[in-house]
């Protein structure tokens, strides 16, 4: 199929940054109009191979060539920008300024006195949202758009320099369900205009969904490349994980029938995000909040936490009434909360492992206020080897770990005052698939031992392991679905779709 | 699957529902984003009648113009402040280069026998002396930011502490007069029947409005407060804007310092003390991001024109001048109270 040359080909490139390798003789060829998935777990070389393919990295050794000829020099950005275009993980977007002017950052249109004609940039900039069907505003802060609004605009803005080879850094890190399948519409469109794509997730179904090759980096090596088709899903993670990977789903048992309640809310709502919402959980007992990302679920499990106050109904946790909307109330009952966005809410990232894994007990670790360093680093140590955290001690501040690791920490911090009432939002979200796997059999065994689980997610893969799942659409609980759904089923009831009607 | 599902969800979710409720919101949001700027000209006006009615003295020319030759020095710190921040950094050591750069020019050029004059160059020299002390300034702070990647705020803590310990030094602690003719001209001409220093004031503001508005180079100080990674993939050359800011407000400083002295007709080893203060009041009144990437030259121009006007109506109350100093501290934070409702946001 594939005829000329690759429109982009890294060849033999190694990098190192001080003693650490991060390719090693890597290579990675992609063809004109494929769609192209890269994958492996975190500290693969993904990263440092789309800083080297964008020019942003020179490769030690090895070379890159885009269509057979060699790449432009690192300081000549308009050339290399006119062979590649990245939309990186993290946002390039300005947020004080506007869309249109985020488009046009550096290229504004000037008039014929020298002066930037904002008339003109707004228009161009709408011609561009236009041609690639942004609706997007171009005259509001592009700090008030929605993720996926901001990931439109820098696709846009990223082919408008005239690029028709483009890699998506995670792109689907942070997108909800219905965003995730319009920006995947948005992604055929360009495949059928014939843009070349390199896509990088960690979601291994949406490789299978809208990719045609693959490629799988481990240890900074090029493992394989190959058709998606010829490649069953177990062997793609043992090639990533470098072992024979069982595919997950064991038999749980459930909690016994007479587990006695350790969540109940009863009536709860709360204006302009949920409303009159009763579930219980029992002792030992898994349940999944499940919905989009606006549905509702992750202000639900925040209330359960005390980060909200709802404003009618109750929160019960292990029998008394929970003080609304006061997080040592929430923790002094017994609920571990594992956050939505780790870097925001998880840790404080310039403090070590043992800081934050203790951040909530600090009553345990000494007395009258005073913290005992001993005793906190014994936990810690603990709590490092129960959750199998890599890092060479305590001390290691949470920024230098990986992402699956930071995540752990989080963990770590939601365990460290014996929960009877686990609360996870999005648990897995941009962690590698070995930590996914480890941090999910934590949850099930932490189940195991008693405590009640709420999960509130729309990850298919944190929601299998619950007994139940309490669907939430726009603010209501629409369904529950016992164990054992299909994936259809599921999803379709998240998006607000009768299958049966 | 996903096929199927991708075609009912952008029917059902996009175009009705919340896309339709956000685009509403952001028009309006628009509107607001643009009268920001203009959040103060009500107060400026509400001022103004207040003034009118405590003394008729007020809305007449000669004190207008009065209140805009006093505030002239330091509306152009501001003006320097309000680049420094937009690309996230700040600039203390400004208040000391407006003591410095005429303390030094004064130095080399006032007489032997006055104060601590040496007497070594002819007076014509002095303007370009003190301009080259700002830009000396400029460069060892942006070589201690840039270059060395300091923080710029204890960098310029420390140098707003050098340079005033200097001038302090080479004055002996004194005050500096019998000033050279040409030092004294900027604070003390007449232009068309107004101080040179508030045309110069003016022309300045303009020229910042102009320049951040609609240059490549304006808007490049936007983008690096804002998100500097974002600006070096955009092409922007951080660095040299970042120097070229740097210098340019130590540069503005030193101006300001020449027309206080004109004005003054004399340089107090204390000269500029404790203004930096009111520069980044003003500043941040006027709308100017303390976290960089915001605000803009005529919301900084009507931060510091608020300030004095109400300075101003102050003495002509009559209030006793040993009374102004709470009320200046209390004036700035019921002003920043205001901005804050009007802007509608936390301020960081």
């Amino acid at each position: 199929m594939v005829v000329g040359p690759p429109v982009a080909e890294a060849t033999g490139v190694t990098k190192r940054f001080g003693s650490t390798v991060a390719l090693r003789e890597a290579a990675i060829s992609i063809g004109q109009g494929q769609t192209h998935a890269l994958v492996g777990r975190n500290g693969a070389g993904k990263s440092t191979l789309v800083s080297i393919l964008t020019g942003l990295q020179a490769p030690d050794e090895g070379a890159v060539s885009f269509g057979g000829e060699p790449a432009p020099r690192l300081a000549d950005r308009d050339a290399w920008r006119q062979r590649v275009a990245c939309v990186y993980q993290k946002s390039t977007i300005i947020p004080e300024l506007t869309v249109a002017e985020n488009l046009f950052l550096n290229r504004h249109e000037h008039g014929r006195n020298g002066l930037i004609s904002w008339r003109t940039v707004r228009r161009k900039a709408r011609e561009l949202l236009d041609t690639w069907s942004v609706d997007v505003d171009v005259r509001v802060p592009a700090g008030e758009l929605d993720v996926e609004q901001r990931q439109f605009v820098e696709i846009a803005r990223a082919l408008s320099f005239g690029a028709r080879f483009i890699i998506l850094d995670e792109p689907t890190a942070q997108l909800d369900g219905a965003a995730i399948s319009r920006l995947f519409t948005r992604i055929k469109d360009l495949q059928q205009q014939g843009v070349t794509l390199l896509f990088i997730s960690h979601h291994l179904q949406e490789i299978y969904e809208i990719c045609d090759t693959v490629t799988v980096f481990r240890d900074a090596r090029h493992i394989l490349t190959s058709p998606v088709g010829e490649l069953p899903r177990a062997e793609l993670v043992a090639a990533m994980t470098g072992e024979a990977a069982a595919e997950a789903g064991g038999a749980r048992r459930g909690p016994p029938a007479e587990a006695a309640n350790v969540l109940e809310l009863t009536g709860a709502s709360l204006r302009g995000a949920y409303d009159d919402v009763s579930f219980r959980v029992r002792a030992g007992e898994i349940v999944g909040l499940a919905g989009a990302a606006s549905s509702g679920r992750i202000e639900i499990a925040e209330t359960v936490v005390g980060l909200r106050a709802a404003t009618d109904g109750t929160v019960e946790v292990a029998g008394p009434q929970l003080r609304p909307g006061s997080v040592p109330a929430a923790l002094k009952a017994g609920v571990g909360f594992v956050p939505q966005d780790r870097h925001q809410q998880g840790y404080v990232a310039q403090m070590s492992i043992a800081d934050n894994g203790t951040l909530t007990i600090p009553d345990q670790l000494g007395r009258a206020g005073f913290i005992d360093g001993r005793r906190r680093d014994e936990f810690a140590r603990s709590m490092i080897g129960k959750l199998a955290i890599k890092t060479p001690g305590p001390e290691l501040p949470v920024s230098g770990l990986s992402g699956g690791n930071q995540q752990k920490v989080v963990m770590a911090r939601a365990l460290a005052n014996d929960p009877k009432v686990l609360v996870l939002i999005n648990p897995t979200a941009g962690i590698d698939v070995r930590s996914k796997e480890f941090l999910l059999g934590k949850v099930e065994e932490i189940a195991e031992s008693g405590a009640g689980v709420l999960i509130a997610s729309d990850e298919l893969d944190d929601l299998r392991l619950c007994d139940r799942v309490l669907v939430v659409f726009q603010g209501r609980v629409v369904a529950e679905i016992p164990r054992g759904w299909h994936d259809h089923q599921l999803v379709a009831s998240m998006e607000g779709v009768d299958l049966d009607g | 699957m996903a096929e199927s599902r991708t075609a009912t969800e952008v029917t059902a979710n996009d175009p009705a529902g919340g896309g339709a409720v956000r685009r509403a919101g952001s028009g309006r949001r628009i509107a607001y984003a643009r009268l920001r700027d203009l959040a103060l000209i009500p107060a400026i006006i509400v001022i103004a009648i207040v003034g009118q009615l405590v003394s008729p003295v007020f809305l007449r020319g000669d004190n207008l113009i009065n209140v805009l030759q006093t505030m002239s020095e330091i509306a152009i710190l501001v003006l320097a402040q309000t680049l420094v921040l937009i690309v996230k950094k700040m600039d203390l050591s400004l208040e000391s280069t407006v003591g410095l750069a005429p303390g030094v020019a004064a130095w080399l050029t006032v007489p032997v026998g006055t104060g601590h004059g040496l007497g070594l160059l002819p007076g014509g020299w002095s303007v370009p002396i003190a301009l080259a002390v700002g830009v000396l300034v400029g460069v060892v702070n942006a070589l201690f930011i840039i270059r060395f990647g300091l923080n710029g705020f204890i960098v310029t803590l420390g140098m707003l502490i050098v340079l005033r310990g200097i001038l302090t030094g080479i004055s002996g602690g004194q005050t500096f007069f019998r000033l050279p003719a040409s030092m004294l001209y900027l604070g003390t001409e007449q232009w068309l029947g107004m101080p040179a220093s508030v045309w110069l004031c003016l022309l300045l503001f303009a020229v910042g409005i102009v320049v951040l508005g609609f240059t490549s180079f304006g808007r490049s100080l936007y983008a690096i407060g804002g998100n500097v990674d974002a600006a070096k993939a955009a092409g922007i050359r951080t660095d040299r804007v970042l120097w070229i800011v740097i210098v340019t407000a130590s540069v503005l400083a030193a101006l300001s310092g020449l027309l206080l002295s004109g004005r003054l007709a004399s340089v107090a080893s204390a000269q500029g003390n404790g203004y930096i203060f009111t520069v980044f009041a003003a500043a941040v009144i006027g709308g100017i991001s303390l976290n960089g990437g915001k605000g803009t030259m005529f919301g900084a121009f009507t931060g510091i024109l608020l300030l004095f006007m109400i300075q101003n109506v102050l003495t002509l109350a009559g209030v006793p001048a040993q009374w102004i100093g709470a009320l200046n501290g209390a004036i700035i934070l019921i002003a920043l109270a205001l901005s804050r409702v009007t802007g509608g946001k936390v301020q960081d």
